[in-house]
């Protein structure tokens, strides 16, 4: 929220400054837990005098008409002008003095900011996102006077609530606010206080001979919470290390907002932790150490309990409790869900890998990989789906990829998480995904516009990811409707483009009508490949041509059907073309066969220096209407040739 | 830190020294079940209303799913609230509240205290407020809420409610690791006594209770019952022509148990349960409403 209200001030101020004729050499907002600060540079001492032309009554207007729009802009009658049967009236603004339009600019901003959640308080009608208690305000070392709501602007403000001497300090201008502020122990400057937390923890790791497990998100949740943020180091009962690493993390991450610590050699999770506080302790820091130690015990404790209570019953007894889970008001229960992701891994475990103890093992675990949704620490820890069924799986003495299908099936949630390319666990992790986008699609909740609640995009990336990577063969269309393989194409298009691929290109295999990925994609690298070679790029000049061709000549008349044939004085070229398409025709159609769309490609080679021969020596449109429709047959079978590879249409070039 | 750690009750009589020196009427808890100090009548409704209101008091709040047979170190099912309520929410209310924490023996420059935003909201009352989680040392000691909302009608002006989790607090100023090893009086006096011998028995019987013996067609009856008589008793009049909303009030927070009480025994579906939140809802904002018009008659 810190970060979007910046964000929300520096627009409305930029927006607010432009609209009075204001450009600020420099426009810069912090945020943090106590304040909210805008600070403009180089804005002059008072707004330019303006033009402004204003429109008047039209010409023949009645007299008082005129009179009031006299009075209005002060203007006597000969100094108006008459345009388009109108009067219109050349108005001089005079600029105002900067402090006064900074105070209306303030006003406004306070009383339109956009909160996600405001509130009033006391007796008052303001809303702010807390109770608002000051306002500093000054411009070239002066307050800027004003009053919102009873609240005057000033030219104090106040430090850290607890360090220092906690009393209010004026600040005239921005150097003496923020010097000010960091004597009074604040750093104003987010991106100051998260570089403050990484230097010093990772000091207080490495004095420990440990290493600071590294955390993005974590650093800015804290980066927000602390004015003047000191990171204490703390120590965690050993005892606690034998639950598993993730729930320790997550309770800390979560919970308490600490972050781990490990060993740099093995990266195993050491007793420790890194907490955030807002203060340099008098004490050094050792009575907040001790009582975040306490509390996570505390924490663990009630972890360890779900890991010990969770595990003495079955997953599989679980389920009839999710029946009574409700997946999605129109889609039922959680159970009728694990039902149909069953049935579908056995279909797809077949085609991952066609056997019969991988598809008993995939319908297995589909049937228990949502078991731990009801499960104690997953109720605690949501983000622990999964992960935890893998543990109590393992505790009941599970088949390993049984094991690691249940843990892997939500993977991957995003481009930096594995994907799941074993048998058992890419047949359960397609079946959750394809379930999730076949049923969202029958009641049509479909992604639109930024809008995709139910992360539908993420699902058809993450299997077409396992299917690549698995190079799992399947025929998407047996499974989904025209409408999601199409979903599947544009996600695929996406795909392909982050990785550098021409989109066009996909567009060119699209085009053939194919449903099975892993083709797809072997067929746009080669024809990419191709492409890139002198050879694809003539060839791919000569099938436009041929195809301008023929579309001109379709125009006219209907194309010559049949086979074009071999005529007595024709020009070797053309004859040349017809037996080496001859040779061609077949070799593509082994090559395809066998999906080696290299060879394939090499074979459109070869016709190349011919096409281009051919259309060097030989005029399609001979006079000769048979010598003409021999050669329109020919370079149909060119584009039929070369269609049999890809679109080539769809190609741009 | 004074020498020796507040005992249990020495907490809370410096919570009631300390916010009866800030002009509140300390009042005793209310004597009808309730989940939370919120739902004392002391707030819910002296939340509405124009006139100002200062109050603080002990309320004992039943969680029965909660409940662990007193074993979980921090989880009961019958334990107690200090909740405070001011209305209008005075300018300074943060100080204030840090005032109290120095008053227990809390030192903020020994501390890390922080003021977390959290949105709060109670969807059975119809209420909800925009305040911080306050955190000591990493654990939460108070909830900390401007109520912007109660019965589903504005809370104007504006009530500040402060909520510190007794048993909580007490076991980090005591340093102790288990409610049940809480000093409940003066560890050196005539008779000292731990929370746990004064209420580990009252934790194991209810427990078995809440989860095993109340029959839940008897609940299901007796929430339909509540959820009749409030209506019935708003219809009443006392003598000077006020609506009888404090004895229909008290039936909402009758129902508002059961409904809890059938949810330890697990006899209420996910389906059930909104449907059962927006009755309890329903009866509070009909004894809201009752509240404001009776206030308003009153000024």
């Amino acid at each position: 929220m810190q970060a979007q209200a910046a964000r929300d001030l520096e627009r409305m101020a930029r927006e607010r400054l432009a609209a009075e004729g204001f450009i600020p050499e420099a426009l810069k907002t912090f945020a943090g837990p106590r304040r909210l600060t805008l600070v403009a540079e180089g804005l002059p001492l008072a707004q330019a005098d303006r033009k402004e032309e204003r429109k008047g009554p039209r010409v023949g207007a009645p007299e008082q008409a005129i009179e009031g729009f006299l009075r209005a802009t002060g203007l006597s009658r000969d100094q108006l002008v008459e345009r388009d049967g109108a009067y219109f009236a050349a108005v001089e603004k005079p600029g105002q003095p900067t402090p006064a339009i900074a105070a209306e600019i303030v006003e406004q901003i306070v009383r339109s900011f956009p909160w996600p959640k405001s509130m009033t308080w006391a007796d008052g009608s303001l809303r702010w996102v807390r109770p608002l208690h000051r306002i500093l305000c000054v411009f070239n070392r002066e307050v800027v006077p004003f009053q919102i709501e009873g609240i005057e602007s000033g030219e104090v403000t106040q430090g850290h609530r607890f360090m220092g001497s906690a009393q209010p300090f004026r600040a005239r201008d921005f150097d003496e606010y923020q010097d000010g502020l960091s004597r009074h122990f604040v750093l104003l400057d987010p991106e100051e206080r998260k570089s403050v937390i990484m230097d010093a923890a990772r000091t207080l790791a490495f004095a420990r001979g440990f290493e600071l497990v590294e955390d993005e998100g974590l650093l800015d949740e804290v980066a927000g919470l602390a004015e003047w943020p000191t990171p204490i180091l703390g120590d965690m009962d050993p005892a606690f290390l034998d639950l598993p690493p993730e729930v320790i993390r997550t309770s800390m991450r979560v919970h308490q907002r600490y972050f781990a610590l490990r060993d740099a050699r093995s990266g195993f999770l050491v007793p420790h932790f890194v907490t955030v506080a807002n203060i340099e302790a008098e004490d050094g820091g050792k009575a907040i150490a001790a009582g975040n130690a306490r509390v996570l015990s505390a924490r663990l404790n009630d972890a360890r309990f779900f890991w010990e209570e969770d595990r003495k019953i079955r997953l599989e007894d679980r389920l009839p409790k999710l029946k009574g889970v409700t997946f999605h008001a129109r889609l039922g229960t959680m159970y009728e869900r694990v039902t149909r992701i069953e049935a579908l891994a056995a279909e797809l475990a077949r085609f991952v890998r066609d056997d019969a103890p991988t598809r008993e093992k995939a319908v297995l675990a589909a049937r228990l990989c949502k078991a731990d949704l009801v499960s104690g620490m997953v109720g605690e820890f949501p983000e622990l789906q999964g992960i935890m069924g893998g543990y109590y799986a393992q505790a009941e003495g599970l088949d390993p990829e049984v094991v690691d299908a249940i843990r892997d099936h939500y993977k991957p949630q995003g481009p930096a998480d594995a994907v799941p390319v074993q048998a058992v666990a890419a047949a359960v992790a397609l079946a959750d995904k394809l379930d999730t986008l076949v049923s969202f699609f029958s009641i049509g909740e479909k992604p639109t516009g930024s809008r995709d609640p139910y992360a539908l995009r993420r699902a058809a990336i993450g299997v077409i990811r396992i299917l690549l990577q698995s190079r799992t063969r399947l025929p998407l269309k047996s499974f989904v409707s025209d409408e999601l393989l199409a979903f599947f194409a544009d996600r695929l298009k996406v795909l392909l483009r982050e990785e550098g691929q021409r989109h066009d290109l996909v567009d060119a295999v699209f085009a053939l009508g194919d449903d099975d990925l892993v083709r797809i994609v072997s067929r746009v690298n080669a024809l990419d490949q191709f492409l890139q070679t002198a050879d694809g790029a003539n060839l791919l000049a000569g099938y436009k041509r041929a195809v301008n061709i023929l579309k001109a000549e379709e125009k006219k008349a209907p194309l010559p059907a049949g086979e074009p044939a071999e005529m007595k004085a024709a020009p070797p070229e053309e004859a040349g073309l017809i037996n080496a398409l001859g040779h061609a025709e077949l070799e593509i159609g082994k090559a395809l066969k066998t999906e080696d769309f290299e060879a394939a490609m090499r074979e459109l080679a070869a016709l190349r220096a011919l096409v281009d021969a051919f259309f060097d020596k030989v005029l399609v449109n001979s006079e000769v209407a048979a010598e003409r429709d021999n050669r329109l047959r020919l370079l149909a079978k060119v584009r039929d040739a070369m269609g049999r590879v890809a679109d080539f249409s769809q190609v741009a070039g | 830190m004074p020498d020796k750690p507040l005992s249990f009750q020495g907490l809370i009589l410096k919570l009631h020294d300390y916010w009866s020196r800030q002009g509140c009427v300390i009042l005793q808890p209310h004597d009808v079940e309730v989940g939370a100090g919120t739902l004392h009548p002391a707030t819910v409704l002296r939340a509405l209303g124009p006139r100002p209101w200062r109050a603080a008091y002990v309320q004992p709040s039943r969680r029965p799913a909660d409940g662990r047979y007193g074993e979980n170190p921090n989880r009961l099912q019958h334990y107690y609230q200090y909740q405070v309520i001011l209305k209008p929410n005075p300018p300074d209310q943060q100080e204030l509240y840090l005032g109290s924490l120095a008053a227990i023996g809390l030192d903020a420059r020994l501390h890390d205290i922080r003021f977390v935003e959290d949105d709060w909201e109670n969807p059975t009352v119809g209420a909800w407020g925009l305040g911080w989680e306050v955190w000591c040392d990493g654990m939460e000691i108070s909830q900390y809420t401007y109520f912007q909302q109660v019965g589903g009608l504005d809370v104007r002006p504006v009530a500040g409610e402060i909520t510190y989790g007794l048993e909580r607090l007490a076991m980090y100023l005591q340093g102790v690791d288990h409610f049940s090893e809480l000093a409940f009086n003066d560890p050196d006096g005539p008779a000292p006594m731990t929370y746990g011998e004064v209420f580990l028995e009252n934790e194991r019987q209810h427990s078995e209770a809440n989860f095993h013996l109340y029959d839940v067609e008897t609940l299901k009856r007796q929430f339909d019952d509540m959820e009749r008589t409030v209506p019935e008793l708003l219809k009443g009049r006392a003598p000077q022509g006020q609506a009888t909303v404090l004895p229909a009030y008290d039936h909402v927070l009758k129902a508002s148990h059961l409904f809890n009480l059938m949810d330890a025994r697990g006899a209420i579906a996910v389906a059930e349960r909104q449907s059962y939140i927006g009755r309890i809802r329903e009866l509070t904002k009909m004894c809201a409403e009752a509240w404001v018009a009776n206030e308003g008659a009153d000024a």
